[in-house]
């Protein structure tokens, strides 16, 4: 089909779609001019803008104090914290993801589909009610909050409570990713591993992990980005401790409340740079598992 | 386990379902429930009066009436998005596809402070929009649009641009040759084809921007009854140890949530029957 329609006669340029070559899927060329200023307009007002925003803000007043910003001790802590926030939540959600993926595209049981949406259910929770639901479950009068009070442990408004919460905003990630995957590769492979004598973790090491990888990688990375990134549901529980409970995105805040908008914007452009990594490497793995026929 | 697992010889499914089963219920649904039981210490009459006091009725419909207009917005202009990164060939074209994502990898409270510099009345496009036009952007209500509009923008994009891209071009050929004019082909043929697509990323565009909180504080102003948005009310709340209204009006919110899931299942079903596609 696409051949047939790339080798029509009409002698424009290979650059072009071939919707646009064919002429029965072509708009007329004011149409596709209009088309195309509305979305690039939208585009480069909503999305390039605040992105080259943060960038000249973050530089407005020089190089100095920008690197005086992210040298800032106060700094420096968010930025610890926010790094081992992302590597606890991280590799929990990770194995979580890999069980409920083995469980769900290799298995039948009943309430599959429910346990689906379960899995689902934490992205539509808002992120300020994700930190309601740990202080009343760890805060001062929550229900273990006595217990906790008595053993002299804090979670509410200290370390615990901001992964905890961290963990509850990215737990769908990796799940999400794998099970469409898993479920589109089917489980052949590895039930002819299996009658060739490989015991369940040599499977799931040589078999499965090969064939999810990209997928896997692809939903570590959204994950991380959520990980670090997450305001509204640590913001409950954080307590904004300078230097002790605070995290990248909350360090923003304080500073940008106190005025200090070249210090904000010069942490959020880190948190920025961030978030092109990430989309980096989701565009190089989209790309690779698209070559490689895994494209989900 | 085995009896509900047939005909299988992989190993690892009790192990895997059951390890499942217990993270989700202590990272999920132990909290969720703990909302819930903190509402059943309010009698309905004090619960009904917390969810209705009129700050609190404010706050949905600046909440609703914003996310729905600015789910619209995406709507109409992540379909005009899609359909340029699907039909047509441009400059940049792979750096705009890559960027559409941007918002999901964006920390919202930089979303919510860069959004603020652009349209604060001495911004960049603020002291124009509000010197030239008169119109005061950031600090009102429109000022929460705009900070919705992007972070919602990524859905009706990535739920539209498969379904463009999968759709053979012989149903369009086979209008055209039956002397169908191309907007009649597009409003009979394409259109029909990609409406449960568009519905569902204008629901999950909606769902996402209500409970929406990093970016919208930053620019809304919060003003009471004119600018504070409900995830705010519960921020409020929380701040003056008012756990039970902070607990109703989340109730309020979660049972909203919980309708907006079941709506995009069923869109997703329907989306998945109609192109045959599974996602």
């Amino acid at each position: 089909m696409n051949a047939v329609v790339a080798s029509l006669p009409g002698g424009r340029t290979s650059s072009q779609t071939r919707f646009e070559r064919n002429s029965a899927t072509a708009e007329q060329s004011w149409v596709r001019a209009v088309v195309l200023t509305l979305a690039l307009v939208f585009f480069g007002l909503f999305l390039l803008l605040p992105l080259i925003a943060v960038f000249v803000e973050a530089l407005r007043k020089g190089l100095e104090v920008y690197w005086t910003a992210l040298a800032d001790a106060d700094a420096l802590a968010a930025v610890r914290l926010t790094l081992l926030t992302a590597l606890i939540a991280l590799p929990l959600n990770l194995v979580f993801g890999v069980a409920a993926a083995w469980a769900i595209a290799r298995f039948e049981f009943r309430g599959k589909h429910l346990l689906l949406t379960l899995i689902d259910l934490p992205f539509s929770v808002s992120p300020v009610i994700v930190g309601l639901m740990y202080v009343l479950l760890f805060g001062a009068h929550g229900w273990f909050g006595s217990w906790l009070a008595e053993h002299d442990i804090r979670i509410i408004f200290a370390v615990p409570g901001i992964v905890l919460a961290t963990v509850f905003v990215t737990f769908p990630f990796v799940a999400r990713e794998l099970i469409p995957l898993m479920q589109a590769q089917g489980k052949e492979e590895e039930e002819a591993a299996v009658v060739l004598g490989a015991r369940g973790w040599q499977v799931f090491w040589y078999v499965t992990l090969p064939n999810i990888k990209w997928g896997l990688l692809y939903g570590v990375i959204l994950c991380n980005a959520r990980a670090m990134g997450e305001f509204g549901a640590v913001s409950v529980v954080s307590g904004h401790i300078r230097g002790l409970t605070n995290t990248m995105p909350l360090h923003v805040e304080i500073l940008y409340n106190e005025y200090n908008f070249a210090a904000a914007f010069a942490v959020a452009s880190l948190l920025a740079l961030l978030a092109l990594l990430t989309l980096v490497i989701k565009t190089w793995v989209e790309h690779r598992t698209h070559t490689s026929g895994h494209r989900h | 386990m085995s009896g509900l697992s047939r005909h299988s010889v992989l190993p690892g499914f009790g192990l895997s379902l059951g390890y499942t089963l217990v993270y989700l219920s202590l990272i999920v649904l132990l909290p969720l429930a703990a909302v819930f039981a903190k509402t059943m210490s309010l009698s309905f009459v004090e619960f009904w009066a917390i969810v209705t006091e009129p700050r609190v009725l404010a706050s949905y419909r600046l909440s609703f009436g914003t996310s729905l207009l600015a789910a619209l917005i995406n709507t109409v202009f992540g379909l005009l998005l899609a359909w340029a990164l699907v039909r047509y060939s441009f400059p940049g074209k792979k750096l705009v596809d890559a960027l559409v994502d941007l918002p999901f990898a964006l920390p919202t409270a930089v979303a919510g402070i860069a959004l603020t510099a652009l349209y604060a009345p001495n911004g960049w496009l603020g002291q124009f929009i509000q010197g030239d036009l008169g119109i005061k952007v950031a600090f009102t209500p429109l000022g929460i649009l705009v900070a919705l509009v992007f972070i919602g923008l990524p859905f009706v994009v990535r739920t539209v641009q498969p379904i463009l891209e999968d759709l053979d071009s012989e149903f369009e050929e086979a209008a055209a040759s039956l002397g169908a004019s191309r907007w009649q082909t597009i409003r009979y043929v394409v259109l029909p084809v990609l409406l449960p697509a568009l519905l569902t990323g204008f629901a999950l565009a909606f769902a996402r921007a209500v409970g929406e909180y990093g970016s919208v504080i930053f620019i809304a102003g919060n003003i009471p009854m004119v600018s504070e948005i409900t995830p705010l009310m519960i921020i409020t709340k929380l701040e003056q140890y008012n756990y039970a209204g902070a607990t109703a009006i989340a109730v309020v919110m979660l049972l909203l949530s919980f309708l907006m899931l079941l709506l995009v299942n069923g869109l997703q079903a329907w989306t998945a029957r109609r192109t045959g596609r599974n996602r």
